[in-house]
This record gives C-alpha cells, sequence and structure tokens, in this order.
C-alpha cells in the first residue's frame, strides 16, 4: 500500500525542482495568516472563542498555545495520511484527528494546570468546532505537502492567537486595571493616580459583548491601514 | 497488490484502524494523567476545605496544612450516627473515606432519597480551637452551589463559612463566593436560646447585623441567596441530631 503511494509520487517529486525550505512561498504560508488572510479579523472564524475567553491574558494565552498545538500536529497528520484517506470518510477523518488531539490537550491542561483548565472550562473542548482547524485540515493540508502544512498550520494558529492575545490584553487593562501573570502576581497598568481622580474599571470590558468591540477596532485598523482588504462598493 | 482506495473494503478498514489507534492513544493518556487529575482534585477540595476554617492555602502547601488542621473525618448517616471515620492521609481508593465522598453527586442522583446519603464533617483544630467543618451542596439559579460551614467547639457559632457555584450570574448570584457575603456568617448562630435548630436567613431587605440568625443576601442574587438559605436549612437539619449528641456530651462532661 505504501509503496504503491510513494511510487505515484516520485514522478511528481522528479519533475518540480527542489524549492528551499523556506522559499517566499512557504514564507508566505506563515505570514500571510497574521495580516492579510487573518483567520479572525479578515475570514472572521473563530469568533466565539475569541469572546468567550479574553477575559485574562492568561487564559487567552494558553487557549492559543492549545490552538497552536492541535492546528500544527492537526495539520501534519492530515497531510501525512492525504493520500490514504479515503475520501468519502475525509470530513469524519478530519474530525476524528481534531477531537483526539483536543481531548489530549484538555486531559493535558487538566493534569498540569488545573485552574486554567477550570476557567477555560468547556472551550478547550469547543476547539473541536472552531472552523478555522477544519477549514484548515479541508482547505490546505489535504492537497499539501507536509512541510507546507505545518507551516501553514502554524501562520494560522498564530494568526488566531496574536488577536486573541491582543483582545485579552485591552479587555484585562480597561476592565481590571491591571493583568495578572501566573508566578509573578498582578502588574497595575493604571497609575493609581488615575482612580484618584475618579477613573473606574470599565466593567463592560469584562463581558462578552466588549471583545466583540475590540475584534471591531481590530479590523477597522487593519483596514484602513491595508487598504486591499476593502472590499469595492 | 494494488488496492482500490475507493472500495468499501479499504474505507472500512481505514476507519476501524483509525479508531483502534485514536482509541489506544486516549486511553493510554487518560490512564497515565489520571493520578495528576486526581491529586488536583484533592487539593482543590482541601483548599475550600481549610478556607472555611481561616486557612489561606495554595496547591503547594494544601495538603500540609490539611492534615495539620484536619484532625478526624466521619461520614454520618441520616440519623446522624457516625458510621465511618478516617485519620491521617486521604486514600483515593478508599470509597468510605469521608473525604471520597462526592456529597454533590449523591444530592443530583434523582434516585437516592436523603435518608442513603452520606452526610460527610471534618474536625478540625485551628490554633488551639475545636471546629467542624460540614460541606454542603444546594441549588443556585442556573446549576449547582456548594460550600463547607464550619462551626466552633459550641456546634452552635458559625466560625467561617465558604460558597461557590457552577454557573450563577456574574456580579449578581455569583457574588456569593466573594467574601463580603461569606464573612457576615462569622458568629452567627445556628441554634436560638431554646436549643431549636434555626439555621441562618439570607435576608433580602433590613439590617442583619444584630440579628444572631441572618445575613444580606445579595441585591439582584435573591434566588441564589434563597439557594444558600435552603441549602444551610436542609443540611443542618441533618446534622442537628448528631450536634445535639455531641452537645448532650459536653454537658455530661461537665
Amino acid at each position: 500500500m505504501s509503496t504503491e503511494t510513494l511510487e505515484e509520487k516520485l514522478p511528481e517529486v522528479a519533475e518540480v525542482p527542489k524549492e528551499p525550505l523556506f522559499s517566499s512561498k512557504n514564507k508566505r504560508l506563515l505570514t500571510d495568516p497574521l495580516d492579510d488572510d487573518n483567520p479572525i479579523t479578515v475570514q472572521v472564524l473563530g469568533i466565539c472563542s475569541a469572546l468567550a475567553i479574553t477575559v485574562q491574558v492568561q487564559q487567552a494565552v494558553v487557549m492559543a498555545l492549545s490552538v497552536v498545538f492541535v492546528m500544527f500536529f492537526g495539520n501534519i497528520i492530515i497531510s501525512v495520511l492525504r493520500d490514504i484517506i479515503p475520501s468519502r470518510i475525509r470530513i469524519i477523518v478530519q474530525l476524528v484527528v481534531v477531537a483526539s488531539l483536543v481531548i489530549l490537550v484538555n486531559e493535558i491542561l487538566k493534569a498540569f494546570l488545573p485552574d486554567i483548565s477550570e476557567r477555560l472550562s468547556v472551550f478547550v473542548g469547543l476547539i473541536i468546532t472552531n472552523c478555522i482547524i477544519m477549514g484548515r485540515f479541508e482547505a490546505f493540508a489535504m492537497g499539501n505537502k507536509v512541510f507546507p502544512s505545518a507551516l501553514d498550520g502554524i501562520g494560522n494558529a498564530m494568526g488566531y492567537a496574536w488577536i486573541l492575545v491582543a483582545v485579552a490584553i485591552a479587555r484585562e487593562v480597561f476592565g481590571s486595571g491591571a493583568i495578572s501573570f501566573p508566578g509573578i502576581g498582578q502588574i497595575k497598568f493604571i497609575p493609581d493616580g488615575f482612580f484618584e481622580f475618579g477613573y473606574a474599571n470599565n466593567n463592560l470590558m469584562i463581558l462578552p459583548p466588549m471583545a466583540l468591540i475590540v475584534v471591531g477596532i481590530i479590523i477597522w485598523v487593519q483596514r484602513s491601514r491595508n487598504t486591499k482588504l476593502i472590499e469595492e462598493n | 497488490m494494488a488496492i482500490n482506495k475507493n472500495s468499501n473494503a479499504f474505507t472500512f478498514t481505514f476507519a476501524i484502524l483509525m479508531v483502534i489507534i485514536v482509541g489506544a492513544t486516549l486511553s493510554f493518556a487518560a490512564i497515565s494523567l489520571k493520578p495528576r487529575q486526581v491529586e488536583n482534585a484533592i487539593q482543590k477540595e482541601m483548599i475550600s476545605i481549610l478556607s472555611s476554617v481561616g486557612v489561606e492555602a495554595n496547591r503547594d502547601n494544601a495538603s500540609d496544612l490539611f492534615y495539620a488542621n484536619i484532625k478526624e473525618r466521619i461520614t454520618l448517616n441520616h440519623s446522624g450516627e457516625v458510621i465511618a471515620n478516617r485519620q491521617g492521609k486521604v486514600d483515593a481508593q478508599d470509597a468510605d473515606d469521608p473525604f471520597n465522598i462526592d456529597v454533590q453527586k449523591e444530592y443530583r442522583n434523582p434516585n437516592m432519597k436523603p435518608e442513603d446519603r452520606s452526610y460527610p464533617a471534618y474536625l478540625a483544630e485551628v490554633d488551639g480551637t475545636e471546629l467542624v467543618v460540614v460541606p454542603m451542596v444546594g441549588k443556585g439559579l442556573w446549576g449547582p452551589i456548594w460550600g463547607y460551614v464550619a462551626l466552633k467547639g459550641d456546634y452552635n457559632t458559625i466560625y467561617g463559612a465558604v460558597f461557590s457555584h457552577k454557573s450563577e450570574t456574574p456580579g449578581l448570584g455569583a457574588e456569593i463566593s466573594e467574601g463580603f457575603f461569606q464573612e457576615p456568617f462569622e458568629g452567627k448562630q445556628i441554634y436560638d436560646d431554646s436549643g431549636n435548630m434555626v439555621s441562618v436567613d439570607v435576608k433580602k431587605s433590613g439590617d442583619t447585623s444584630s440579628d444572631p440568625h441572618a445575613v444580606d443576601g445579595i441585591t439582584g442574587g435573591t434566588i441564589t441567596s434563597v439557594g444558600v438559605q435552603e441549602m444551610m436549612r436542609r443540611t443542618f437539619g441533618v446534622y442537628d441530631k448528631y450536634f445535639q449528641s455531641k452537645k448532650a456530651n459536653i454537658t455530661e462532661l461537665r
């Protein structure tokens, strides 16, 4: 079985001249999702988790790392298996791959970061339904070689991750006035003098709707800097 | 041998192999991580119990402080008789260990009558004061609420109380886990002057600071507040018989 797939692939490999490891094409796989093709701000995927777990930077970072892990290994597994996955059950196979990786992440978090895992609660499990992941499996990893798929996985997950962390920083600074880091404690970002002048933490920042508004602001800033993203009419 | 990758046989073989591999990997991960997860759950329960007796603990020192302050763990039946007691280290495998009794699971089990449930309690000694910690579970507005209430050695005066919840509304019912709601319980009494169990009411309005049997509820969190009140009354109702017998012992000894 495996020898046959090798034989099929061989002529193809011979035709294409070997491209360098980080060719400009491969680099774009990493950098495009960060800005021009960002899964959250441009493709508007994975919004639900971006709204729910961006109250604290800690949670957002753990969630982001979980998605990077699932995305990276998921894309590699799917890409390795792409020639033998029966096309009729390929969506199910993709679902099984993402589900088992997510369960693995959830179990690991429960064992090593119990407090954060409790606050993330169902949202780690909901990575399964994160449209970015299944989207990349189906659109990219099913049709590309392992190395580009791995880069694409990291790129897209990082695109998701930086938005998540940026939103979380904005929400925690304006909602709680300080960011709490594990092991270091809270670091105040709003000076005490402000509070004496009557400044108050914005409680709306802690509620989910505000995440949508912050994401909206990021999209606004991004589009005003990057005019090719603006649709005509 | 050429294999038709679109054949049913290939599809089935692929699916079966996939399920076996994934299943094996996940069960291996689950089994090897289980001891750590159990340890985490034990630590969390210890931290809650300790905070009801006023001992601040974190995950690193939870078990040391727990064994230093909690002298004995007992289980009562519905008539207030001690049916099990344990001292020393918690054994996660020992189903009769009062520490391992999941009061929440028993409370939510519709087939389990109050008479069949187990009622654990923790006998503590903190800075020379004898205390008894009673775990309790009840219903909030959206989901379960639970807490630990510590009574002083007179089995009447509340020494400390902690409450927590699964999914109460943030800013309203969820405030039961905050200090400003829990602190007023300290010093309240669950028996009236003639020795009747009256528990502690969570009042909607009025000044409760001078009332030994009431605390202030949470504005906008009425259903959760009532849930706490019901939970305390029901739970203390069961422990009442145990407390009474203990109190009788105290008077005899005098």
